[in-house]
């Protein structure tokens, strides 16, 4: 009885703070880092400021994909085709047929194919009972062929000024394609935390038998996850296309690998049930602050990814260590009969 | 250790357990267990659901470690390290789930875990000849070692069960319920093999519910109640009337409150007619009227989780019908929107979300009709969570805590919460409602079931335990084998007559002989 009432009450809360505060201590460490190789870059307040808003404007698009991915993941599935959906939707958009409707022909192209795969994969999950890593696998592959098909294997320019304007407009000082992730990762905040939706997804993921028997249409739900990585896809699609000003077969590559990591580093369980929105961000920070990193200092993207690799292991066994050893310390200072 | 074995008597203990104890959070599983076993007898053991065989077993083959107590294997204390130390002891175990690789040989199963190799390779031929000698030991040849486990009948996977315990040269065979999965004749086979075995000094210790079979291939018989030997080492011929004395005298307390009959002339709540589920469970059908308990006793694997299930629409009738106030209900969702709710039979894996707080644990059904616009009100669900938990008595009363840090009881009270908030629910379904539960959460379990009952809710019961079914239900419905085969009222049938009808009427048999 004692050992019960003792539980830390809020401990899961603790944790995810604890980690967010440990991925801010990385970004911390990753600044310093650029600070002592790059001194003379750093004494120049407007080049920092410039180059803050390079690191979130790197990181838009693929956190734009991560939010999606991370509610994939807490509702217990995998989304490995978020890159070939980028790539497809991309390449559908600025086919010279779409690019005749204009703009806003191009954007809802982009939103209606991302969303459209998500359905498929939704319903070969939830309905054609295929594993989610198989499903989506096999999309990723037919989805990469479907986009160099369309394109003929070439890369399609946008021709569109408002598409391409996307990427250079600022507001208030802050480039438009920093506040589209804004907006996202708050929307994706509150679908999470503050609604029906957000607690299905965590109730699917944690135990999609208990959830089914609470009455919950688990399918369904299943379904819908796949449909939003899809939409987030398409705009992360539109977000890529007006950088490069361009939409190729081979864009966005490894996007899922990315994604994945930065919601697992971020403190989502892949076996789900259990994430965090903002966690995801600030995984997708870490590594785009490291490619910056290395662009500051001309180094190779091999040793990037190098690093990369080994912050994702440090990351995940850190987080096992400080679970395990957090619970311990607090079951131990909360319990009069231990030592 | 074998020159001694061949010079004594044929009676010499193999195993000698004395005083075992083995704790689990909130539950003594064994408080003193008693066994001994004579080298090539074969040993029953005897006792109700949740007596601890199951447990003892584990004990035996190095799942579990005794926390306290004396284990004699051969004269020497025994405390196996891992499975693997059991049975290389010689102590096999052969599970009722059996635990067989399906995609492997018959060969390959045979020596999982210990294949003869050489240099790191397998020597498959070497194991193909050694599993074909075993086999015709067994009398069963016809097996090819070669054969994949999924292309054989059932009989055949226990044949080869047998055979992998015997490559270990076991000295020593547990059987978890062998002839659960049997047809008759294939029974009769078993007893064979058995026979075989133990005329070469191998013991067997043989668990069945079926007190028929114990007296027909049994020497002598242990029983065990609430975790304790209430009789060890009696001979197998021991009239029936007194092993089912031994297995139901009660030691703890089942304290039931009193309660008003219901009345039984109001129209049913729910009415089940002709239900089936091929395999699992035909022809059922029952009522359950307003504030009237129902209660089904029967033995795991009887179909009555299954049925329950069906009931609740989370499994699809292949015949039959359920209604609910007038409503055909053939989905989960449907029948949690007509007003039934269920505690299934496995709390942490079928009802809870272990990580998260009880609110919204208890909220999992309803918290979408608190929503508004799809937006979840954590603050009206926790208010609601926090009074049902307050009427609940649930302990710690803290609705914020993960569900995890519970205890088996106050888990259950969250389970059952969860269908009593917003007192929606007019049936409840509740699948093994204290298993796991000691005996002070148990009491406040039944009285929470009573109140129910008085508030007009309908409740459907299943238990393996015989008492907690007479003393909680108005009407006891006994099923067996996937049937219906006794409806009674509570106060009309006695333990000892459920028990009966529950292991296939061994009692009437039991008398004949």
């Amino acid at each position: 009885m004692i050992a019960e009432t003792a539980l830390p009450k809020a401990q899961k809360y603790d944790d995810n703070l604890l980690r967010n505060l440990g991925l801010v201590g990385v970004l911390v460490i990753l600044v310093i880092i650029g600070i002592v190789t790059r001194p003379e870059l750093y004494s120049d307040p407007s080049w920092v400021r410039n180059n803050i808003l390079i690191i979130l404007q790197q990181a838009s698009g693929i956190g734009v994909v991560t939010v999606g991915m991370t509610f994939v993941i807490i509702g217990g599935g995998i989304d490995l085709s978020v890159g070939a959906i980028i790539a497809l939707a991309g390449v559908w958009a600025t086919t010279l047929a779409t690019q005749s409707y204009g703009a806003g022909g191009m954007i809802f192209t982009a939103l209606a194919v991302g969303v459209a795969v998500g359905v498929v994969n939704g319903a070969l999950i939830a309905y054609g009972k295929l594993v989610p890593f198989i499903a989506t696998l096999a999309m990723l592959v037919s989805a990469r062929g479907l986009a160099a098909q369309i394109s003929g294997k070439q890369t399609q320019v946008s021709a569109n000024d408002t598409i391409n304007s996307i990427a250079t407009t600022k507001l208030i000082g802050i480039p438009l394609l920093v506040w589209i992730l804004a907006v996202v990762v708050a929307a994706g905040w509150v679908l999470l935390n503050r609604t029906t939706f957000g607690r299905r997804t965590v109730a699917v993921g944690g135990n999609p038998e208990a959830a089914r028997l609470a009455g919950i249409n688990v399918k369904r739900h299943t379904l819908l996850l796949y449909v939003l990585s899809g939409l987030c896809c398409g705009i992360g699609a539109i977000m890529l296309t007006s950088q490069a000003t361009s939409a190729q077969a081979a864009m966005a590559n490894l996007y899922e690998l990315d994604a994945i990591a930065a919601a697992i580093i971020g403190g989502t369980l892949l076996s789900g049930g259990r994430g965090t929105i903002v966690g995801a961000l600030f995984g997708v920070l870490v590594f785009s602050t490291i490619t910056n990193l290395f662009a500051i200092n001309n180094l190779a993207t091999e040793v990037q990814n190098m690093v990369k690799g080994g912050i994702i292991v440090a990351a995940v066994l850190l987080q096992q260590f400080r679970y395990r050893s957090l619970t311990h310390l607090l079951r131990r200072r909360n319990d009069p009969d231990k030592p | 250790m074998s020159e001694l074995a061949s010079e004594s008597s044929a009676t010499r203990a193999i195993l000698k357990l004395s005083d075992v104890v083995k704790a689990f959070p909130g539950v003594r599983a064994l408080d003193g267990v008693h066994l001994e076993v004579f080298e090539g007898e074969v040993h029953c053991l005897l006792g109700q659901n949740g007596a601890g065989k199951s447990t003892l077993i584990k004990v035996l083959a190095g799942v579990h470690h005794a926390d306290s107590g004396e284990i004699l294997w051969q004269g020497e204390p025994f405390a196996p390290a891992s499975p693997q130390a059991a049975m290389r002891a010689g102590i096999a175990t052969i599970y009722q789930e059996l635990d067989l690789v399906d995609d492997l040989s018959v060969a390959e199963n045979a020596f999982l875990g210990h294949e003869p190799s050489r240099f790191g390779f397998t020597r498959r031929r070497s194991a193909a000849a050694q599993t074909r000698t075993i086999l015709t030991k067994l009398g069963h040849p016809e097996i090819s070692p070669r054969r994949l486990i999924k292309d054989l009948p059932a009989a055949g996977k226990q044949i080869v069960s047998m055979a992998r315990a015997l490559s270990h040269d076991a000295k020593l065979i547990v059987m978890d319920e062998p002839s659960a999965v049997l047809a008759h004749d294939e029974v009769a086979n078993l007893f064979r093999i058995i026979r075989e075995l133990t005329a070469n000094g191998i013991a067997v210790v043989y668990i069945s519910h079926r007190l028929a079979e114990i007296r027909e291939i049994g020497d002598r018989v242990t029983v065990l109640k609430d975790g304790r030997t209430t009789a060890a080492g009696l001979p197998a011929r021991t009239p029936t009337r007194e092993l089912v004395g031994k297995m139901t005298g009660r030691s703890f307390e089942y304290d039931f409150p009193p309660r008003a009959a219901p009345d039984r002339e109001t129209t049913p709540l729910l009415t089940v007619e002709g239900l089936s589920r091929a395999g699992e469970f035909a022809g059922v059908s029952l009522t359950v009227r307003p504030g009237e308990i129902v209660g089904i006793a029967g033995l795991v694997g009887s179909g009555r989780s299954e049925l329950l299930e069906t009931i609740f629409g989370a499994r699809r009738a292949d015949h039959g019908t359920v209604i609910l106030n007038g409503h055909r209900i053939t989905s989960v969702g449907g029948a949690v929107r007509h007003g039934m709710g269920m505690a299934p039979e496995e709390r942490k894996s079928q009802a809870l979300l272990l990580d998260e707080p009880v609110f919204k644990n208890m909220t999992l059904a309803s918290f979408a009709g608190f929503a508004r616009a799809g937006f979840t009100a954590a603050r009206d669900e926790r208010a609601a969570a926090q009074r049902t938990a307050d009427s609940l008595e649930l302990r710690p009363r803290d609705v914020d805590r993960p569900a995890r840090t519970l205890s088996g009881g106050n888990q259950q009270k969250v389970v059952v919460g969860r269908w009593l908030l917003g007192e929606k629910t007019r049936l409840l379904l509740l699948d093994e409602p204290t298993r796991g539960v000691d005996v002070g959460a148990r009491a406040e379990l039944y009285q929470v079931i009573h109140d129910l009952a008085a508030n007009g809710v309908g409740v459907l019961l299943v238990s393996s335990e015989v008492p907690e079914v007479l003393g909680l239900a108005d009407r006891v419905l006994v099923m067996r084998e996937g049937r219906l085969i006794h409806e009674a009222l509570a106060g009309e049938i006695g333990e000892d007559t459920v028990l009966d009808l529950v292991m296939a009427g061994s009692l009437m048999e039991g008398e004949a002989a």
